[in-house]
């Protein structure tokens, strides 16, 4: 059996189909599973996609985390599993618990959709090892609450643990400056992983940059890194 | 009893709230120049059985806790009612 991987698609869910096509891509067997559904079916790894989950009622990711399929994901992010949040994913996992601090609304207010450079700051993670430490990699940011946000303690502990996994910075690396870091995040934090990095969450959309189609593939990585936590086990 | 009871969720103070400062400065375009603080959160009304006023408000600050308010970036007001 080649690895699994679910994509849990919500009412509300719009990047399912780019996330199961980009996991396929990276050579999983990538299937979806709906909110209301109670079982995994062995996934090895589960994907949270983007999208407006329950039309982002409440806050952006509050009511998904609710949903039956939560139980089952909080359970195989338990045993130690690979989740990978993105956008949507990513503000779920943090109302959810499973990730520090909160996303909140862009500090200019605008919806930001635009190509954004993230510097990769943590290799040692399910989704990130695909990467060099500093490479830059150039992906779609589209959300309005991404601004991340936690007190100064949480952010100790993410300083002192290393759970950053990417910075905004400017095309040259450089630290961003303006709009170069979309949503006025603290510490310029595009995503975010739990201490063992089983756990990833990020705001801009690697599923969109992965298809050849779309000239951009330096977000395949995410899901390429996936196959190679089992391949080490 | 049924009591009735307003949740009102804010911001939390210190943060960065860009939906009151928007608000502010459109206040001042339209000559308001004496008002300041703006901040922007949301309220929430629910009708709570309980045996007494402390219990309803007790149960509807651990809804707060878990659901209503984000515990990393907003706060809460809960006043009750008798329905």
């Amino acid at each position: 059996m080649g690895f699994r991987a679910a994509v849990v698609r919500f009412p509300g869910s719009n990047c399912d189909q780019d996330v199961l096509t980009a996991a396929k891509r990276a050579g999983a067997e990538a299937y979806f599973v709906w909110h209301r559904d109670t079982d995994l079916q062995h996934a090895d790894a589960v994907l949270l996609p983007g999208g407006f989950s329950y039309g982002d009622y409440l806050r952006s990711g509050a009511i998904a985390r609710f949903s039956p399929i939560m139980q089952e994901v909080k359970r195989h992010a338990d045993r130690g599993a690979p989740v990978l949040g993105i956008c949507n994913g990513f503000q779920i996992l943090c109302e959810a618990g499973l990730l520090p601090g909160a996303l909140m609304r862009n500090a200019r207010l605008s919806f930001a959709s635009r190509p954004v450079t993230v510097r990769i700051e943590r290799t040692a993670t399910a989704f990130t090892s695909a990467y060099r430490q500093g490479q830059l990699v150039t992906m779609p940011v589209a959300h309005g609450d991404g601004r991340f946000t936690a007190d100064e303690e949480t952010m100790k502990r993410i300083q002192g643990e290393d759970l950053v996994i990417g910075r905004y910075v400017g095309q040259d690396g450089a630290p961003a400056r303006g709009g170069e870091n979309p949503n006025g995040s603290i510490d310029d934090i595009a995503g975010l992983c739990s201490p063992s990095g089983a756990i990833v969450g990020l705001m801009p959309h690697p599923d969109r940059a992965a298809d050849p189609a779309l000239g951009n593939t330096s977000g395949l990585g995410f899901f390429s890194s996936m196959l190679q936590v089992v391949a080490g086990r | 009893m049924t009591y009735r009871v307003l949740v009102r969720v804010m911001p939390r103070v210190g943060l960065l709230d860009p939906q009151g400062q928007a608000i502010e400065s459109a206040l001042h375009v339209l000559g308001f120049a004496e008002a300041s603080g703006v901040h922007m959160g949301k309220s929430i009304t629910l009708d709570v059985q309980a045996k007494s006023r402390d219990e309803a408000e007790a149960r509807v600050r651990t809804m707060c806790d878990k659901l209503l308010a984000n515990p990393v970036t907003e706060d809460y007001l809960i006043e009750v009612e008798e329905a």
